[in-house]
């Protein structure tokens, strides 16, 4: 048995390790480190609770709005408030909008260069994806870098910037749009759609989005020249539908009103999320504390010289059972049959993951343009929120990476306790108390390792497009 | 031009933002001005030992390399070990290796106000994470590399400070840097360059005539200013936020919310609620930057006596109420 430390794993949101136990050229154990410690959690207590709006998208750069909405829902909670129709679709916009540019960021920067690398320099596929995907020099980069920029100008009219808004609050949104912004506002969506069809999919949205078997994605796959089509080929013949797999029970809040709430057994029937079944221990954490603890009741309290700990970041567990968040659980709580019939076959995987990334960019456009084409100018935006003195709420919503819950509490008007708990913090969670190993811990287990070894770990690795400066936050 | 990027105790938004770059492309525009990464912990293929390959050679002044830009605050903690980051398979403090590359750098950056002056991971009250910017404890010199540092071509660390920076403060700073080279006098008095910070956020503020009235806004989403009820400090921070877009057409006063001055030393500890504007004597304490306090109480009765109904009743609306009134011509 040989011991192999995988770090700095790079082209992830903040620093990742990732320690292997190899025998016979396979993985038997992983353990994964989440190795930067900041302390949101303390930076907010004692703080007025509307001061949560501008620290908490400070805890990620990439996942900044999910963060704001997040704490702007618990604090409408703590208010007794509802945003106007126009507040929520503002602040649906604006998280949509860093949904779509996350999904294909991990895409094209973060995902797709490991597929260019040497190793595969014999595979037939290798000449187009080295020419579209090398990291920084490929043809795709910058025409994705133009079409992210132009994007995100969604954001500069709806939220001033990002990241890093104030824009989302409890009662609506800061901004009203104008008649005249929302006009540029549909012209973005259009611009971006003719992007994602012609680049990315080589398709249109509604036809991709409507695919609904894994041979119905193959034929689609097969001689079409695209961004995605020519990944789908790749995949295939790396076999990545079948690799990857954790325990297939799936988490999702449920996200725009349009993809339900639901915990997806490993057979994929979708059960009633019930939110008190969350629970976090800090077994294996630097951090003080061992049993599991409701989020509303957690602790973070550095224990630095713990034994047995290997990294940051908590265990959190639904009903004491490991579960796995993002896109993919997203749309398999939304039942979408193209992702159920992958899983059914081969269970969550590379490839499923990847592609219910691609699901949501092209089910998730054609909403935003129904929401822009819904707001109202000239009616209300935002609605005053007044919160009480003392009180406790919590905020779940659907960050790009997945479920992403704030608990906080109030008391004589400060910030008395404020947990959080991040898509990745699922994903990328340590052993338990009970010492069960977290999703990605347990989807390396198998793979190909050491000298010589195809670079199978990098795929699985970033097919959960982790975020780890949310993870520990 | 060579330029090699770490990340430390902050969150990856000054490099997402970064991304944001236009007109042209990040990879294009730097190319072109040849500037390139020898690596970026997010842009770069070079993963694991691949990585540490060349961050040693960078460190041990094999490879050579000109810009070091650190993104996130110094963690210096718990007791001075560094163990809040260990830089992930090499076992070392990522301060370590911090001061090991700025020895060899011929500038530093400091991205953000993270790694500039220290930002949220340095405002737990006692500062348990010991963090702390490259070369400053919130305002004063110091921080990770000292008050004396200088890079190799004899500069202190250039603070990009901002939470986020824009695109454009770094890719104008690097392309300064290329074209004619920097010089202290290049800097404010908090490192700071003054191609982005000479300038108020309050110059080129949307809400200018709000402001020129004192109309103001009273809850969020109003049209009116946000310096008197809302905590707006643009009158007071450093950086040219409206007269340089962000993402194509905004600015937090373009969002309809207050500046936080994230440019500032110590924004992330403002001593009162982000939101909420201090008030002594129903007097804003923070005044614009060179106002005196008597001028700015006699300028504010005055405009507020003489402030037209369109602009008094647009500042508690989201949305413009009573147009500016059209004249006939000849009139």
């Amino acid at each position: 048995m040989t011991r192999i430390v995988l770090g700095p794993f790079n082209r992830v949101e903040g620093d990742l390790e990732i320690s292997l136990e190899v025998a016979a050229g396979e993985v038997q154990a992983a353990r994964v480190n989440s190795p930067l410690f900041r302390g949101f959690e303390q930076v907010l207590i004692g703080r007025a609770p509307e001061d949560a709006l501008a620290i908490v998208p400070r805890i990620c750069g990439i996942c900044s709005v999910a963060q704001s909405a997040a704490a702007a829902n618990a604090l409408a909670q703590l208010a007794g408030v509802t945003p106007p129709p126009n507040g929520v679709l503002a602040a649906r916009l604006v998280q949509a909008t860093e949904n779509l540019a996350d999904h294909l960021t991990h895409f094209y920067l973060f995902f797709m260069p490991d597929f260019a690398r040497p190793a595969y320099v014999d595979r037939r596929w290798h000449g187009e994806i080295a020419r579209r995907f090398t990291a920084q020099t490929g043809s795709a980069v910058a025409p994705w870098l133009q079409a992210r920029a132009r994007l995100f100008n969604l954001t500069g009219f709806l939220a001033g910037r990002w990241p890093h808004t104030l824009a989302v609050q409890p009662g609506g949104s800061t901004k009203a749009t104008t008649a005249a912004e929302r006009i540029r506002l549909a012209a973005l969506l259009r611009e971006f759609r003719h992007f994602v069809e012609r680049e990315v999919l080589g398709d249109a949205l509604e036809a991709f989005a409507g695919i609904a078997s894994l041979d119905g994605l193959n034929a689609w796959a097969e001689e079409r020249a695209s961004d995605f089509a020519c990944f789908l080929r790749a995949a295939e013949d790396l076999g990545l539908h079948a690799i990857g797999q954790a325990e297939d029970r799936f988490l999702s809040f449920g996200a725009y009103d349009r993809f339900p709430a639901g915990m997806v057994a490993p057979d994929l029937t979708v059960n009633r999320l019930d939110p008190d079944k969350i629970a976090e221990d800090a077994s294996h954490a630097w951090l003080l504390g061992d049993g599991p603890l409701p989020p509303a009741q957690g602790e973070t309290r550095v224990h630095a010289d713990k034994a047995d700990a290997y990294t940051w970041c908590k265990a959190p567990r639904y009903a004491g059972q490991v579960v796995e968040t993002g896109a993919l659980a997203r749309q398999l709580a939304a039942g979408h049959p193209l992702l159920r019939d992958l899983v059914s076959r081969h269970g969550g995987s590379v490839t499923a993951r990847i592609v219910a990334r691609m699901l949501e960019v092209a089910l998730i456009l054609p909403a935003m343009e129904s929401w822009v084409r819904d707001l109202r100018p000239g009616e209300p935006f935002c609605v005053p929120a007044p919160l009480p003195e003392s009180g406790s709420a919590f905020g779940l919503v659907e960050a790009a990476r997945g479920s992403l819950g704030h608990w906080l509490s109030v008391k004589r008007g400060r910030i008395e306790r404020y947990q959080i708990i991040a898509p990745t913090t699922w994903n990328f969670s340590p052993r338990d108390a009970q010492g069960l190993p977290g999703s990605l811990e347990q989807a390396l287990v198998g793979l190909p390792a050491g000298a010589g070894a195809v670079p199978t770990i990098q795929h699985v690795v970033r097919s959960f497009d982790p975020c780890m400066v949310c993870t520990v936050h | 031009m060579k330029v090699l990027w770490l990340q430390s105790g902050g969150c990856g938004g000054c490099t997402q933002s970064l991304l944001c770059h236009e007109p042209r492309p990040l990879f294009d525009e730097l190319r072109d001005a040849g500037i390139e990464f020898v690596w970026h912990p997010a842009l770069s293929v070079e993963s694991g030992d691949e990585a540490l390959a060349v961050l040693a050679a960078c460190a041990s002044g094999e490879r050579a390399f000109d810009v070091l830009c650190i993104e996130g605050a110094m963690l210096r903690g718990p007791n001075g070990t560094g163990r809040f980051h260990l830089m992930a398979g090499s076992g070392q403090p990522l301060t370590d290796w911090a001061q090991q590359l700025a020895a060899r750098a011929r500038w530093v950056f400091a991205i953000g106000s993270c790694s500039a002056y220290g930002g949220f991971s340095a405002s737990t009250p006692g500062n348990p994470l010991e963090a702390c910017g490259l070369q400053y404890d919130v305002d004063t010199p110091g921080g990770l590399l000292g008050p004396n540092f200088r890079s190799t071509a004899g500069l202190p660390v250039i603070n990009l400070a901002g939470c986020p920076t824009h695109p454009g403060w770094i890719v104008d700073t690097l392309e300064k840097l290329a074209f004619d080279g920097l010089t202290e006098d290049d800097l404010d008095e908090v490192g700071r360059p003054l191609l982005y910070a000479e300038q108020l956020v309050h110059h080129g503020c949307p809400k200018n005539e709000f402001y020129e009235f004192k109309a103001s806004a009273e809850k969020q989403g109003d049209l009116g200013c946000l310096m008197e009820n809302l905590g707006c400090k643009g009158t007071q921070a450093h950086a040219d936020c409206n007269t340089r877009a962000w993402n194509g057409a905004g600015s937090c006063l373009k969002g309809g919310f207050a500046c936080i001055a994230c440019t500032e030393p110590g924004f992330e500890a403002p001593g009162h609620a982000f939101q909420e504007t201090p008030k002594l004597a129903g007097i804003p304490i923070g005044l614009p930057t060179d106002m005196p306090k008597a001028w700015f109480v006699a300028l504010a009765a005055l405009s507020k006596s003489a402030t037209p109904k369109r602009v008094r009743d647009n500042a508690v609306e989201d949305h413009t109420v009573i147009r500016p009134s059209v004249k006939k011509a000849g009139k």
